[in-house]
């Protein structure tokens, strides 16, 4: 009991140790003491990432539905991020070929308010996608929900008035601290994973396992799925919305339905069903896709020009490096598990070659 | 307890309950006997609102629940265990048990005790992936989500489906046990002869109608179902 009680205690000193590493190393980052605004750029995009890739698996990984309008309803917050937070006086230059409509003309919004509209009205039309969409299970729904986000983005690249169309809108208000965007994505996380914990999340698993079996349990299906939906929709709105006002500017045609692969591919590569692989998978994808650039610039070996590094290279060994990844690791980096304590004592065990203690015992979960 | 009158349930065109009635009193074990596609299995699913009746009435406890939703049925006190068990797979068995109480706001803690004890197998393995355990104990595991909301009536169809004889006669002791301890159980076998044996009441299902029905010994004795389900006559 004693021994139980140490490692108890060494963890979860553990646990702060890091959490104050973590934090410091942001504060570092953040006055700009340390790095360059290339890895700040990264690290809020990986933050942003996550945003969205959490919400994303909350609804593909435990609900159990394969949606793919992510992009649509980021397209959604972004926008309403843009069109409320760009100074008023900046607006006629900005919508200089057709005037922006009155009606929003006028209206500046704080940043956190217009973020949170942006959700809101991202999980709103989540909501009428949701309630003839939600009848249709796997490849349908996703065919559905593709289609229901590619005509979200038609429609902004219609509504000159107010979304410039295809023009898109620029000059937004930059973040101005990595905190907004690593504070709403610890923020975000929490509530998905105390929501997953949650007799609702305990639901959404019950539906992803068996839905019949889930309904003759008194499950309400198309509720919950319903919930599931919004909430992710919610989450990549709040996630576009920060996205917008990063990058400082928006334009539909970032939402392409490739948009949404991405997120696609950080859960598969982080894990169905793993919100803490899922987090590991967005810092590595936006990373690696960064960071793979060495390959896209052009090399000279001994004099000679190896023609095959050029721009564009770096997707084909990324693909190649994802295709590795789920011949050999086809449940993604995590699976289904958390990172935990427990997992990594047993991967130290593992590596030392010492026999594994037979009976683990549970919690420690950072 | 539930009285199931002219009952009819459709599948598109296809008729699969063609006005059947019974009568499950308190207390009782009730079983639903009959070849494959007999209709027992839609019975059972019209009960619990999962498919909806095309005509006739279900009573339970003097309410009628013919339209009411799943939801609402299973706060009334009744319980499906489905046919090869589905249970949650990816799930541990804590959790798995947890789902089943879904709809219960209190009380569950003491529910998940009173399941471990019927059922010490599954408290040895709590932690454990319901997928990773053997037939049997999905089957308890089912068993078991399903009391987990404190039933009045718990339906089973067919427990013993792919098991060993000997589990099997496990299965049936504990179906036995559960209903000592005051739930009424209607219950749904190909194995005509060990559900007769426990049963109460006993109906048999032919192609959408019953048409025998009487106490469960009576049945056994009865030389049509002998002929047809129980296969002793020919020796």
């Amino acid at each position: 009991m004693m021994i139980n009680n140490n490692r108890k205690l060494m963890r979860r000193s553990l646990t702060v140790l890091i959490i104050i590493a973590f934090a410091s190393i942001i504060i570092l980052l953040d006055t700009k003491t340390i790095g360059d605004n290339y890895v700040r750029r990264i690290l809020n995009l990986g933050a942003i990432y996550a945003i969205v890739s959490v919400s994303m698996n909350l609804v593909n990984g435990f609900t159990g539905l394969f949606s793919l309008g992510q992009a649509g309803f980021m397209a959604i917050g972004a926008f309403t991020v843009a069109v409320f937070t760009v100074p008023v006086e900046l607006r006629e230059a900005i919508f200089y070929i057709v005037p922006q409509n009155p009606l929003v003309a006028n209206i500046e919004l704080p940043f956190f308010v217009a973020l949170i509209l942006g959700g809101l009205l991202a999980a709103l039309v989540s909501i009428l996608i949701g309630m003839p969409v939600l009848r249709l299970k796997s490849d349908y729904l996703a065919i559905a929900t593709l289609g229901f986000s590619e005509i979200i983005r038609i429609i902004f690249t219609n509504m000159k008035t107010i979304t410039n169309g295809a023009l898109g809108i620029n000059r937004i208000p930059g973040i101005p601290t990595m905190w907004i965007t690593f504070g709403v994505a610890i923020v975000s996380i929490i509530f998905i994973v105390l929501l997953i914990n949650s007799s609702y999340g305990r639901a959404f698993k019950a539906i992803r396992e068996d839905d019949i079996a889930a309904e003759a349990m008194g499950i309400n299906l198309f509720k919950h799925k319903v919930i599931s939906f919004a909430i992710g929709a919610f989450f990549a709105g709040i996630g576009g919305g920060l996205l917008a006002s990063l990058l400082g500017t928006v334009d539909p045609k970032q939402f392409y339905f490739t948009m949404t692969y991405n997120f696609l591919l950080i859960i598969v590569l982080g894990g169905m069903g793993s919100v803490s692989g899922t987090i590991i998978g967005s810092f590595v994808v936006t990373a690696g896709l960064e960071y793979l650039r060495i390959f896209d610039e052009p090399l000279t070996v001994l004099g000679v020009n190896i023609p095959i590094f050029r721009a564009g290279f770096r997707m084909v060994i990324f693909s190649f490096l994802l295709m590795i990844l789920v011949l050999f690791f086809r449940q993604g980096i995590m699976g289904q598990k958390e990172l935990s304590w427990d997992m990594i004592e047993g991967w130290f065990k593992r590596r030392k070659g010492l026999p594994k203690k037979g009976k683990v015992d549970k919690g420690g979960t950072i | 307890m539930l009285k199931i009158r002219n009952l009819n349930v459709h599948y598109g065109g296809i008729s699969a309950v063609k006005g059947i009635s019974l009568d499950v009193p308190e207390k009782s074990i009730v079983t639903l006997i009959g070849a494959n596609g007999a209709g027992k299995s839609t019975t059972l699913r019209s009960i619990v609102g999962l498919v909806k009746a095309s005509e006739g009435e279900i009573n339970f406890l003097g309410e009628n629940i013919t339209d009411m939703e799943t939801t609402e049925i299973v706060t009334k006190g009744i319980t499906l265990v489905p046919e090869g068990r589905r249970v949650f797979d990816n799930l541990s068995v804590l959790e798995n048990l947890k789902i089943g109480a879904y709809l219960q706001k209190e009380g569950i803690d003491e529910n998940i005790k009173m399941v471990y004890d019927l059922f010490p197998r599954l408290r040895e393995r709590s932690w454990q992936f319901a997928g990773t355990l053997s037939g049997g104990e999905q089957q308890m595991l089912a068993v078991g989500r399903a009391l987990m909301s404190k039933p009045k009536l718990i339906m089973m169809d067919e427990p013993s489906l792919g098991l060993a004889p000997l589990i099997v006669n496990g299965i049936f002791d504990i179906i036995k046990e559960i209903n000592k301890q005051g739930t009424t159980i209607l219950l749904i076998e190909q194995n005509a002869n060990k559900a007769l044996k426990i049963a109460d009441m006993g109906y048999v299902l032919e192609t959408g109608t019953i048409t025998i029905e009487g106490p469960g010994k009576e049945l056994l004795m009865d030389q049509r179902i002998k002929d047809a389900y129980l296969g002793t006559s020919k020796k």
